[in-house]
């Protein structure tokens, strides 16, 4: 056949062929590729075009008034959001103390004993929480806090922690199932007791990717806007004491951007634009610090030659 | 001076019921090299992993009988397998080091989270480095990952990872079986100097080495104990028939 190429050795047989349906994979193959990589482009786009918008809108008004004052009163131009970023900070900070050893600790659990009921059990509910709507968490935490104690950073923070929980949970318990049995097996035929061989060879061992796990749990809560509508509520003081309401970030910017008006739209922007930066920075330091950890410290479970 | 060390009676051993070891009875004496040799899923890693109390890890698994280590049954009700297993240490098939762990802290760590002080630990990791013969490669990266080196010199790292808390009794489950001719010499090189120390118990698949290496063999088939000689009567007079034809290479 004149479309086929052949290679074939002395004794006929044929080791290498380029027919017609060869090519046509071939094709077939690029066409594929070429498709990938177009429509991750244009998820892309609108990701671009959201950076773009809020930093060329927020720019203006970032400066060191921004970080440093309180919000003025509508209508009075210049001020800040030092109440919403210390707020943040504070909820954000209360979670993620409790959220993240928490969090572990039913990550090791629900991966190390998973074959025990409580685990099975642990593991339905840790779905469950995942997939619950953000704000039916900060109903819940309504209904059982703040009915009964009122608004408060406690509140807030108790509903970013139901959120954080499952997210450390689940990302502990998927890492730790990526080591393999026979590493701790390892670690038991040297007699050091199972949770021991848990805490300091295992966990060591995957600490690089348990820091992305945690670094994505936090930027995932700070950016959370419905859960502390109320529950925090907001201030637009600085907290004197965690039992008040308590201003954040997420909520701020959703005042003041449908306040009306336009300096308050101003400082919503600029607070959008920090929020944004923050998230970026926590990704971009994760990878950095995962990109020069690793580069001496990890080599996750290679074959042995 | 062949006193016994390790005393095996009416050892049955048992996966979800079922039995892949039965009634094991044998004498393991002491700083010698005994090899069990068997075609596979005979029961040999089983048998190991009893003798250091990791078969009970496995779920489902079940024991029966006595293993006496320096005169102390290791199955008696008080007895902390945690403690039975720092006497009794594990080399696995495939080189397993920590990952994450520099090749000092892959030989520290055991000693550390048993408490020997930061003074003698550096002399203990480099004693067991020598016993491994492997200090004279690693002694200028020691900071590197364990699971850097190549695969012999893993396989040695894991053997100085035992040797670090002082074992009376070393098992090695086909320590070589992953590795080339030449580590495996060098391995083997090592075995027959480790038992001025320590008694070793190596389960391997590969005849020669265990005419190689060994002072006594004993031959397993499905779960039983056929024969346990010394290795130079074994390989060359052995009492039974199915020793022999395994031997010569006629089934498994
Ligand atoms: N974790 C396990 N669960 C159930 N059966 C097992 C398990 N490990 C080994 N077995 C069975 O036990 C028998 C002995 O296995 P093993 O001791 O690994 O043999 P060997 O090391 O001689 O090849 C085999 O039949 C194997 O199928
Ligand atoms: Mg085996």
């Amino acid at each position: 056949m004149s479309s086929e190429k052949e290679l074939s050795l002395d004794n006929g047989a044929v080791i290498y062929s380029y027919s017609l349906r060869d090519r046509w994979r071939k094709w077939c193959n690029y066409f594929m590729l070429g498709c990938l990589f177009l429509l991750s482009l244009i998820a892309a786009i609108p990701f671009l075009f959201i950076v773009y918008y809020v930093l060329a809108k927020g720019i203006s008004s970032v400066n060191w008034d921004f970080f440093t004052q309180l919000p003025k009163p509508p209508g009075e131009e210049g001020g800040g959001m030092s109440n919403a970023l210390i707020g943040s900070l504070v909820v954000v900070g209360m979670a993620s103390l409790v959220g993240i050893p928490w969090g572990m600790g039913m990550g090791v659990y629900l991966s190390e004993y998973r074959a025990t009921r409580t685990a099975k059990a642990l593991r339905f509910v840790v779905d469950l929480l995942i997939s619950a709507p953000s704000i039916v968490i900060g109903i819940f935490i309504y209904g059982f806090i703040v009915v009964r104690y009122g608004f408060s950073s406690y509140a807030g923070s108790a509903a970013l922690l139901l959120i954080m929980l499952p997210v450390v949970a689940k990302g502990t318990e998927e890492i730790l199932k990526m080591v393999p049995n026979h590493i701790r097996e390892a670690g038991l035929a040297l007699g050091i007791p199972r949770w021991k061989v848990i805490v300091r060879i295992i966990i060591p061992s995957v600490l690089s990717m348990c820091v992305t796990v945690i670094m994505l749990a936090i930027a995932r809560i700070a950016g959370e806007t419905a859960p502390l509508l109320f529950t925090a509520l907001g201030n637009q003081y600085h907290i004197r004491d965690l039992s008040e309401p308590i201003a954040t970030l997420p909520v701020q910017i959703y005042e003041f951007s449908k306040s009306g008006f336009e300096q308050m739209e101003k400082q919503a922007w600029a607070g959008a634009m920090v929020l944004v930066l923050f998230v970026f920075f926590i990704n971009f330091f994760t990878r950095m610090f995962l990109f020069f950890y690793k580069k001496d410290k990890i080599k996750p479970f290679q074959k042995g030659k | 001076m062949s006193d016994v060390l390790v005393k095996i009676r009416n050892l049955s051993a048992s996966f979800s019921s079922v039995t892949v070891l039965k009634n094991i009875n044998l004498e393991i004496p002491s700083r010698k090299v005994v090899a069990f040799i068997g075609p596979s899923g005979c029961g040999k890693s089983t048998f190991l992993r009893c003798l250091n109390r990791m078969h009970e890890e496995v779920p489902g698994a079940d024991i029966q009988g006595q293993i006496f280590l320096e005169g102390q049954n290791i199955y008696e009700k008080h007895i902390d397998p945690v403690l039975v297993r720092r006497k009794v240490g594990m080399v696995f098939q495939k080189p397993n080091p920590f990952p994450g762990l520099s090749i000092f802290d892959n030989v520290a760590v055991g000693l550390k989270l048993m408490g020997v002080k930061k003074r003698v630990l550096y002399e203990r990791v480099e004693d067991s480095l020598k016993q491994a013969a492997l200090w004279g490669e690693v002694k200028n990266i020691l900071k590197r990952q364990g699971t850097s080196l190549s695969g012999g010199q893993q396989q040695r790292l894991c053997i100085a990872r035992a040797l670090a808390i002082n074992p009376s009794v070393v098992l090695m489950d086909e320590p070589t079986s992953a590795l080339d001719p030449i580590s495996t010499a060098r391995i083997e090189n090592l075995i027959r100097r480790l038992k001025e120390k320590v008694t070793v118990i190596i389960v391997t698949h590969n005849m020669q080495q265990a005419s190689r290496i060994s002072d006594k063999t004993a031959f397993l088939l499905s779960g039983e104990l056929v024969e346990y000689e010394k290795t130079s009567k074994i390989f060359t007079n052995p009492s039974e028939v199915r020793t022999e034809s395994y031997i010569t290479g006629r089934f498994g």
